[in-house]
């Protein structure tokens, strides 16, 4: 797999179809649908359960706007991944295109998605540690390397925009 | 809640001039007085709250520092300082100030998935 910088996009070319796949389930694994512990981590409260009227109001008016910017950010990777459809059975690699203006939406999806399914599995700090485990054995163990390469994306496109 | 008040005393300030005519043909233009907004409440009044970030260990450090740069608009060795203050110590205080722009901040980081509270100082 390559990254590099194409004009107005990232462009991840050589993409194997087990790095796809990956990629693919994005929006997925950022839905915190049916796990209550992911669902807690992505709304978090906004202070102490002392100022019961901050919580209150937080609840009302300010969660569903960050409803709102979350589902836009997957919405918006969603689109881009429809660039591998079609591929999903093909052994060759293949080559995705991130518009740049689409770098915060990635950002904020990828950081969805890492962090629902770390309180998903419950990560230790060790387990997120070890970036040498191997993807193959577990759910448990594709998951953390789901984390790991989703970091490594956040990463590269951190530093792209740095140099924009 | 986050509705900022400042938002609703700047539209009741308004920003209309008013014109007195002397007995030259030309009027002259005298901005309208800026009226103190009515709005201290006790809450305004009170002690000022801070902003703090929560340790996280999924966020990365380069995302961190570039959400408080974003976020609060620090140079990025304030931000790296704060950043790593978080990592360390678990916890650091980003903004302390009026509540209302407290809340926008602590908004604002929950929109880029941190782990921040707002704190009244004591």
């Amino acid at each position: 797999m390559e990254i590099c910088r194409q004009g107005d996009a990232l462009e991840i070319s050589d993409l194997d179809p087990f790095l796809a796949e990956l990629l693919r389930q994005i929006p997925a694994s950022a839905n915190p649908e049916g796990s209550p512990a992911a669902e807690q981590r992505l709304f978090t409260s906004p202070s102490d359960s002392k100022e019961k009227d901050i919580c209150k109001e937080w609840k009302m008016y300010v969660e569903p706007e960050l409803r709102r910017l979350f589902r836009s950010a997957t919405e918006t990777v969603a689109a881009d991944l429809v660039q591998l459809n079609g591929k999903e059975r093909s052994a060759t690699n293949c080559t995705l295109r991130i518009p740049a203006a689409h770098a915060d939406a990635w950002l904020n999806a990828l950081n969805q998605a890492r962090l629902a399914i770390t309180a998903r599995y419950n990560f230790s700090d060790g387990e997120l540690n070890d970036h040498y485990r191997s993807p193959i054995g577990s759910r448990r163990d594709l998951s953390l390397f789901q984390v790991n390469f989703y970091g490594f994306l956040q990463e590269f496109i951190l530093r792209e925009l740095e140099s924009l | 809640m986050i509705r900022p008040r400042w938002e609703k005393v700047a539209s009741a300030q308004g920003t209309a001039s008013i014109q007195i005519l002397t007995g030259e043909s030309r009027p002259l233009a005298v901005e309208a007085p800026v009226r103190e907004a009515e709005t201290r409440s006790e809450e305004e009044l009170d002690l000022p709250w801070n902003v703090v970030v929560h340790n996280d260990p999924v966020n990365l450090m380069t995302y961190v520092t570039m959400v408080f740069q974003r976020v609060f608009g620090y140079p990025r060795e304030k931000a790296e300082r704060h950043m790593l203050e978080v990592h360390h110590k678990g916890r650091s205080i980003l903004w302390s100030g009026m509540r209302e722009r407290a809340e926008l901040y602590v908004q604002q980081l929950h929109g880029h998935l941190l782990l921040a509270t707002l704190e009244k100082v004591n």
